[in-house]
């Protein structure tokens, strides 16, 4: 029991990656209102984010902007700043994230005029009708 | 221009044009035509000599704004994806045709936002054969995807819910993929798919090298509607603009099987994938699976359009299975079947769009008598179905017959069964149809529209590209052999 707990805490950022993860994928199939769903997707997505820039955090490690004439020189230890890559990455995921949701949006509110409602069972019933 | 650089140029010419025609075509939609067919048979002949090149120099690597790999963007075209670029444009080039003439009458006064959007999926694919970026290849993967839910939602009815399903699925897809590409970042460090493959085999993860693998591959298999993960295709392609339909259906899970063999073959190494023999052994059962599934639920679709596109599903895992199979006639009748399944989707999907053209339904109902009405269209139909069944001088019959050849290699008998039940099925299928079309008079009582006997041809712009995509079907047939000894046969690693 100790370790695993020990196993948790060591390593939360993942735990918690893990979790939201989830609640984005139950948000995604459980529910029945599109908006809900579209949420649910945000909320994986976001944290996929979270779980990339956890990877790039080091012990102690200061921001990533160094002098460059040291780093030219190699006085710059990698060791002393987190990683930042996996942050950029995760600006172009953002973005991305930014677009689906935004041609979602733009797609329930189509469905808003067709159908007169978000709800996922009334709109099936007025289908099968 | 330099000539060093053509596939860059391939890929930017449809992606700038997509601006041109969103600002020119709002002004007028006379822009639109020639812009549309201009840029893409720009892409046509660019990617013509690109393969042409390849073949002769080998693999070219082209580093974008001069960053060097591992760090910067590689666009890497061996001959495989040269191979993907010629059929991207030229499936491209023959689908915009008759797009161009449905998307008028379907969507008029939005034509420049349809083929604004056509144009940015275009480039996306052409990106998607090109880069040899993995986290590249996920923001184009995500490029595609936008652009078609676009292309979807513009459809009639239920197509607003449909391509709302396909993006929640096609986001949780993309982002399993993400996060596999994550697992392998930790592992390695580089995100260059040359150099993931040339560190992972040192490490010593297993169980973290295949924890990122299989969130990759389902993050794929989803994409490309691999059987029981293909719950969104049928309703998004049956209810897109028809014009979107016949770029989407032969393209978009053609590409996708494209990147499984890339992620496979070239960002991880076949040993790493396919060291578990049951999980090859799963993958092979679970195609089988789709194969017969794919089929059987075709048979009991009323609607051409929606019948076609369960046997993309069928089509599906035949891919799947041929590349899991794991030896060299699997995986050159896969390989082989995404050109020629991509071709024969667009022959059929055209012929779709002919029939919505002049009569408005392709309900199977609808289809009686067809053949007096519509002769060129149903004989180059007839040529479709034909190869879909794989009878021999169609291209259908050799990747067929490849695929089948690798399954007795491999032992894999559930998979030589399930290809020939579904070559059954589907020519249970089409004989049904063509029967109805030939033969099929109205019956009493049901008084159809368009019952008139005299000839309605669907119009040049419609029936020209589909009479050569039908031509087209049988000189791949015949020029299997080439394919496959001078493209297909230099993508099988050495001892594969």
């Amino acid at each position: 029991m100790e370790t695993v707990i020990g196993e948790i805490v060591a390593k939360y950022n993942y735990w918690i990656y893990v979790v939201l993860m989830m609640i984005g994928f139950y948000a995604m199939i459980g529910k029945r209102n599109l908006v809900k769903k579209l949420i649910g997707m945000n909320i994986f997505q976001t944290s996929i984010i979270l779980f990339f820039v956890s990877t790039g955090v080091k012990k102690g490690g200061g921001i990533p902007i160094v002098d460059k004439y040291q780093a030219l020189a190699g006085h710059v230890e990698a060791a002393s700043t987190v990683n930042p890559l996996p942050h950029v990455l995760m600006l172009t995921a953002i973005v991305v994230g930014v677009s689906v949701t935004g041609v979602a949006l733009a797609v329930l509110q189509r469905i808003y005029k067709e159908y007169g409602t978000l709800e996922e069972d009334e709109i099936l019933e007025k289908l099968q009708r | 221009m330099n000539a060093t650089n053509l596939h860059l140029f391939v890929l930017v010419v449809p992606l700038l044009s997509a601006l041109a025609i969103n600002l020119l075509g709002r002004r007028s939609r006379q822009w639109i035509a020639p812009m549309v067919l201009g840029s893409l048979a720009f892409s046509v002949f660019g990617s013509i000599i690109v393969m042409a090149r390849v073949i002769e120099h080998g693999t070219l690597r082209y580093t974008v704004g001069n960053w060097q790999p591992p760090y910067g963007i590689e666009l890497v075209v061996d001959p495989l994806s040269a191979l993907m670029m010629v059929l991207i444009s030229v499936v491209a080039l023959l689908a915009s045709f008759s797009s161009l003439k449905s998307v008028e009458q379907e969507l008029p006064g939005r034509e420049h936002f349809f083929f604004t959007l056509y144009m940015i999926l275009i480039a996306g694919l052409f990106g998607l054969v090109l880069t040899g970026d993995a986290f590249n290849l996920y923001v184009l993967l995500e490029i595609t995807s936008i652009t078609t839910y676009g292309l979807i939602a513009m459809g009639k009815g239920r197509a607003a819910l449909s391509s709302f399903n396909y993006i929640i699925m096609g986001s949780i897809a993309a982002c399993f993929y993400l996060l596999g590409i994550g697992y392998i970042y930790i592992l390695t460090g580089t995100l260059n798919m040359a150099d993931i493959a040339r560190i992972l085999p040192t490490l010593d993860a297993p169980v973290a090298t295949a924890t990122a693998i299989a969130f990759v591959l389902v993050g794929l298999w989803i994409k490309m509607a691999f059987f029981p993960l293909h719950s969104w295709l049928p309703n998004a392609y049956s209810q897109a603009p028809t014009g979107a339909g016949t770029l989407i259906a032969p393209l978009m899970t053609k590409v996708t099987v494209y990147l499984m063999v890339r992620v496979i073959f070239t960002m991880y190494t076949p040993a790493l994938v396919f060291t578990h023999e049951w999980i090859a052994q799963g993958v092979v059962w679970a195609a089988a699976f789709a194969i017969i599934c794919g089929s059987v639920l075709a048979l009991g679709q009323k609607d051409l359009r929606r019948m076609l596109t369960y046997i993309i599903v069928a089509e599906v895992g035949y891919m799947v299975g041929g590349i899991f199979l794991a030896n060299a006639n699997g995986l050159t009748g896969s390989i082989l079947h995404i050109v020629n399944d991509a071709l024969m989707t667009l022959c059929l999907f055209l012929v779709v769009a002919a029939i919505i053209y002049r009569q408005g339904s392709v309900s199977l109902v609808s289809l009686q008598g067809i053949f007096r009405r519509m002769p060129i269209t149903m004989a180059a139909f007839t040529l479709g179905a034909f190869a879909m069944i794989g009878v021999p001088p169609t291209c259908g019959f050799f990747s067929k017959w490849y695929l089948i050849l690798g399954g007795i290699d491999g032992g894999h008998w559930e998979f030589v069964i399930a290809l020939v039940i579904s070559s059954l099925i589907n020519a249970v299928l089409f004989f049904r149809i063509i029967e109805l079309a030939y033969f099929g008079s109205l019956q009493e009582g049901e008084h159809h529209e368009h019952s008139v006997t005299e000839r309605h041809e669907a119009p040049w712009w419609m029936l020209s590209p589909l009479v050569l995509t039908a031509v087209i079907l049988i000189v791949v047939g015949l020029s299997t052999g080439p394919l496959v000894n001078n493209v297909i046969r230099l993508m099988i690693p050495v001892g594969f």
